[in-house]
């Protein structure tokens, strides 16, 4: 239908030579900085945390690359199957799930125990893209072409927060916002929202909420009132960064992190321990790896010729700028301890995996950004 | 449709640049914070970070020793043989202490306040479980260590007091500080520590104690010590050893030659007022004290009619009786109101206006001087002396003799030990009535008012032998020291001297029978003098009754038996004073008790051999043991 400004690659080996490999670099860098870490969270041990996360990176690595040379439209094509698929497991969780710390959030099948909100990440994003990719730009803002992408986005991000798993559950509600306002929502219907959301969370908390949760939800917003939970957590987390200074404290010799002073160092507090250890100028220099990797995505997107992998490409890199900006503001005490870990750094597979497949869409958006397949219909079809 | 679309593209373009913008906003944010916290409030946080990692633990200081003038240990420290439990290595406690159980036998109530306290505390802190246990049961626990898990065996240290009874009232004893005390220091807090209760432990606290160090070490955050860091520790300074003059074996002596009675000793070297002997019977076991004494063991010592808690040595007050003749012979001599040669008759009794003095010899002593009047104590004789000196005399010589004085020998004496001097004053002060002729004749012979404690008696028998104004210490004084002299005329000296030498050396001396042959040491005689406080007066109902003399009375009623004397009797060198609560006599209970004191003191000659060369002493004396 219209003309290629860009030539799609074909065969393999030009898909090879097409893939964006200094991003590629980029990621290696950040998955090593993890294994270095974890490395030091046991002491300078590589059990358990150092060689699981090496074992898992690898595999997920080969699953990203994987991902980046199949064809675009076999995702278009399992964008719904698999929104739908993990909507199921969500439910299933809601029955059968597997209850760790106090939460319902795994799903134990056989041997693999997985976290369907992992899944759900990746599959809204791509129902997203794939029905804004079929919708004609002039009803984005219409009713009927709002409705059913706030609902495919509610139905998440409700069951989800039944978990109850709050950090996961905004992170999916935001980056299904992001693609809806990508996607081309007028500002006057954002305006709308805005208002009526702001009207709607004041008369929840203001009406709908009885005493205990409206409590608990200030004590979620406001940990220091919490001292010897959330908000001894975070203390300890300050004095951990903080007496890092400029150059820290060390490889292996933060003393917060090895004397038991940091919850979860391993997972939502690696941060932290990164910052005790190698200060401000290694928490720069990570943060600045991640600021790159993402400036990268935006370029990505710009170059794709297809709304789908526009949005996929959106939709996963704010899904990855979100779990930055969530882990590292909540370990220097901005927003409040919400179990979110700092991607292919922290220790988790199936984080891992859900990252490194949404590396592998960018990547293999960038090898087919000159794809511009029509609406309806699966890409080259 | 194609500038739709190309209008479509720009559109997401301008939004992914905002979206670009607001996440560089907040990377900037982050980075920010970053600032703040990593370089702005470094310092605060750096702190925070040692707090967290770092803790003192206080380190008790070895507490210095007591020790004899020959450097013999009158408290030292033994190793406390000790067994904690640590839970967290245990597992299940009721089992462990189970095991232990086979080991050392505990009672059911022991194990219950044992779990009790292991529920309480983290699980990695060692509780106690046992303390003090004999070598034999520690070594057997130590060698099962290995089907003991979690039980920690450690040797601490304890305050013992080698000699038992012997030295109690002397060196006092440690326990475990008061709560009010110790709420500002933070040493007298730990468990385990002690501090000086009473006796030269307490006067000596701030030597004995030394100064606790600080252990530093790295804590985790469930307060467990991961490491210390004894470089960057402070070391506990160990208290200093306090040498006192005591002289360990005539103290012993003088425990068990007076262990029987409840009664007091007291000797010193008159050149220089160390104290050789302070011995108070019956004594009492400090070690009972250092771990805490029970409820009804202290009891039993608290309410036993011979007061084995209390020091009467130097808090015990008796009338001097016959004790003071030489004093007041002394005063008289000084004024120039008697010569040694005038005699005086005694008939048995003098008569003061509607009143009779008697003399103890009912059938009297004939004419008498100073000599025979002190040798057969005639108390005649001596109503006629204090008349002519007046209270006024006698109590000015019985001041410059030490009586009614406090001394400071380096033990915590109560004011009320200072006894009494009466004076005119005082009668009518305390009691409302004038000073009368019949008070001076009491005071003439030592009963009356006045209050004397055997260690006041053994200084005035010092000062009167040697005519200096001695002062008792427990210390050790300095080679060479000299004590000023009294101003006593040497001639006076030598009468009272030679008087109190006939008292044990001649026939019909008040002691000659009793303590023949004298010192039993060659060549080395002693002198002396005997009193008898009177307690109770026989009531002529009661003669009547048919209680004839003292033995017949209970033994609370009885007379106080006393003896002052000094050795060698041609050079003083040893002075003693002995008190015989309710003795019936000095003579009878008081004399044997000083002279094997002073043979002791003489025969070893302890002023010739002072803490100075004291390996060589300690072997010698081991030696002798």
């Amino acid at each position: 239908m219209g003309v290629f400004t860009q030539s799609v690659p074909r065969g393999l080996r030009e898909k090879l030579y097409e893939i964006n490999w200094a991003l590629v670099l980029l990621i290696v860098l950040i998955g090593m900085i993890g294994v270095g870490m974890l490395y030091s969270v046991e002491g300078g041990q590589w059990d358990p945390y150092a060689s699981r996360h090496a074992v898992r990176f690898a595999a997920g690595f080969a699953v990203m690359l994987t991902v980046a040379l199949a064809p675009p439209r076999l995702w278009m094509g399992l964008a719904y199957p698999a929104y739908l698929g993990a909507l199921v497991l969500l439910v299933g969780v809601e029955f059968f799930g597997s209850v760790a710390m106090g939460a319902k959030r795994w799903l134990d099948i056989g041997p693999i125990r997985m976290q369907p909100s992992e899944i759900m990440k990746i599959a809204l994003v791509l129902a997203l893209a794939r029905y804004y990719h079929d919708l004609e730009e002039h009803r984005v803002s219409s009713l009927f072409g709002l409705l059913i992408p706030v609902m495919m986005i509610a139905a998440p991000v409700l069951l989800v927060s039944r978990q109850p798993d709050l950090g996961t559950s905004v992170l999916i509600a935001a980056t299904g916002l992001v693609i809806v306002f990508l996607a081309g929502l007028s500002w006057r219907v954002i305006g709308a929202g805005a208002v009526f959301g702001a009207i709607g969370v004041w008369g929840l908390l203001q009406y709908g909420l009885k005493d205990y949760q409206r409590e608990r939800i200030f004590t979620f917003l406001n940990p220091e009132a919490d001292p010897l939970g959330a908000g001894y957590q975070i203390m300890q987390s300050k004095i951990a960064l903080g007496s890092g200074g400029m150059t820290g404290k060390g490889y292996m010799e933060g003393s917060q992190a090895h004397l038991n002073y940091l919850p979860e160092k391993q997972t939502d507090f690696i941060f932290t321990m990164l910052g005790e250890e190698f200060g401000f100028v290694g928490c720069i220099v990570v943060l600045g790896l991640y600021a790159i990797l993402l400036m990268n995505c935006l370029m990505i997107a710009a170059s794709c010729k297809s709304t789908f992998l526009r949005l996929v490409v959106m939709g996963v890199a704010s899904t990855f700028a979100f779990y930055v900006f969530i882990n590292a503001g909540m370990v220097m005490g901005l927003f409040p301890v919400v179990g979110v870990p700092l991607p292919m750094i922290s220790y988790g597979g199936s984080v891992m995996m859900t990252v490194l497949i949404g590396l592998g869409l960018i990547l293999g958006a960038h090898v087919h950004r000159g794809a511009e397949p029509p609406k309806g219909a699966g890409l080259f079809g | 449709m194609r500038r739709d679309k190309q209008e479509f593209q720009a559109r997401f373009n301008r939004r992914v640049m905002l979206l670009g913008g607001a996440g560089a906003l907040m990377f900037a944010g982050l980075a920010g914070r970053l600032y703040t916290l990593q370089i702005l409030e470094q310092d605060r946080y750096r702190t925070l970070s040692d707090s967290n990692q770092f803790s003192f633990r206080l380190q008790p200081p070895v507490r210095g020793r007591i020790l004899d003038r020959f450097g013999e240990p009158l408290a030292e420290n033994r190793d406390n043989y000790r067994l904690f439990i640590v839970p967290e290595q245990a597992g299940n406690a009721a089992q462990a202490l189970e095991r232990l159980a086979r080991h050392l036998p505990m009672t059911e109530v022991r194990m219950e306040r044992l779990l009790f306290q292991i529920a309480r505390a983290p699980r990695f802190q060692p509780v106690t479980v046992a303390e003090d246990l004999d070598w034999e049961t520690f070594a057997r626990i130590n060698l099962h260590l290995p089907e003991l898990p979690g039980i920690l065996p450690d040797v601490g240290e304890v305050r013992t007091y080698p000699h038992g009874q012997v030295m109690s009232h002397v060196t006092g004893y440690v326990q475990v500080a008061s709560p009010e005390v110790a709420r500002n220091d933070r040493l007298l807090l730990h468990p385990g520590f002690r501090i000086g209760r009473s006796g030269a432990e307490i006067a000596n606290e701030s030597t004995l104690r030394g100064a606790p160090g600080q252990l530093k070490v790295e804590v985790n955050a469930f307060g467990r010590v991961i490491r210390e860091l004894p470089e960057q520790s402070v070391p506990a300074r160990a208290g200093g050893d306090v040498p006192l003059s005591i002289d360990l074996r005539a103290q012993r002596t003088a425990m068990q030659v007076l262990g029987q009675e409840s009664a007091a000793a007291v000797a010193l070297d008159v050149t220089n007022g160390e104290l050789l002997v302070l011995a108070s019977t019956p004594g009492f076991d400090a070690n009972a004290f250092v771990l805490g004494i029970g409820q009804s063991e202290f009891n039993a010592l608290n309410t036993n009619e011979f007061r084995p808690l209390f020091n009467k040595a130097t808090t015990g007050l008796y009338a001097p009786a016959s004790t003071i003749k030489g004093l007041i012979s002394m005063a008289a001599l000084e004024h120039g109101l008697i010569s040694p040669s005038e005699r005086i008759h005694c008939s048995g009794s003098v008569v003061l206006g509607d009143r009779r003095f008697h003399c103890w010899r009912r059938e009297g002593h004939g004419h008498v001087h100073m000599h025979d009047a002190i040798k057969v104590s005639c108390d005649t004789y001596f109503y006629e002396v204090a008349r002519r000196l007046g209270i006024d005399r006698i109590r000015e010589m019985a001041v410059r003799c030490g009586l009614g004085q406090l001394f400071d020998i380096g033990l915590p004496i109560p004011d009320r030990a200072s006894g009494l001097v009466p004076s005119a004053a005082w009668k009518r002060a305390r009691r409302g009535q004038p000073w009368t002729t019949g008070d001076t004749f009491n005071t003439g012979i030592g009963q009356g008012y006045m209050l004397t404690s055997p260690l006041q008696l053994a200084v005035m028998t010092a000062r009167l032998a040697t005519g200096r104004a001695v002062m008792p210490t427990l210390a050790l004084r300095p080679q060479g020291f000299e004590f000023e002299a009294l101003g006593f005329d040497p001639e006076h000296v030598g009468a009272v001297h030679r008087a109190m030498h006939g008292v044990v050396n001649e026939p019909g001396g008040g002691a000659y029978w009793t303590l023949q042959p004298g010192l039993g040491v060659p060549d080395v005689q002693m002198c002396g003098k005997t009193g008898t406080a009177q307690v109770y007066s026989i009531t002529p109902e009661e003669r009547a009754r048919g209680v004839r003399d003292q033995d017949d009375l209970p033994w609370r009623l009885r007379n106080h038996g006393l003896f002052v004397g000094y050795a060698p009797s041609d050079n003083p060198r040893y002075a003693v004073a002995v008190v015989v609560e309710h003795g019936m006599g000095g003579t009878r209970s008081a004399a044997r008790p000083a002279r094997d004191i002073l043979r002791d003191l003489v025969e070893r000659d302890p002023a010739a051999s002072r803490l100075g060369p004291v390996a060589e002493l300690t072997r010698t004396s081991a030696q002798e043991g």
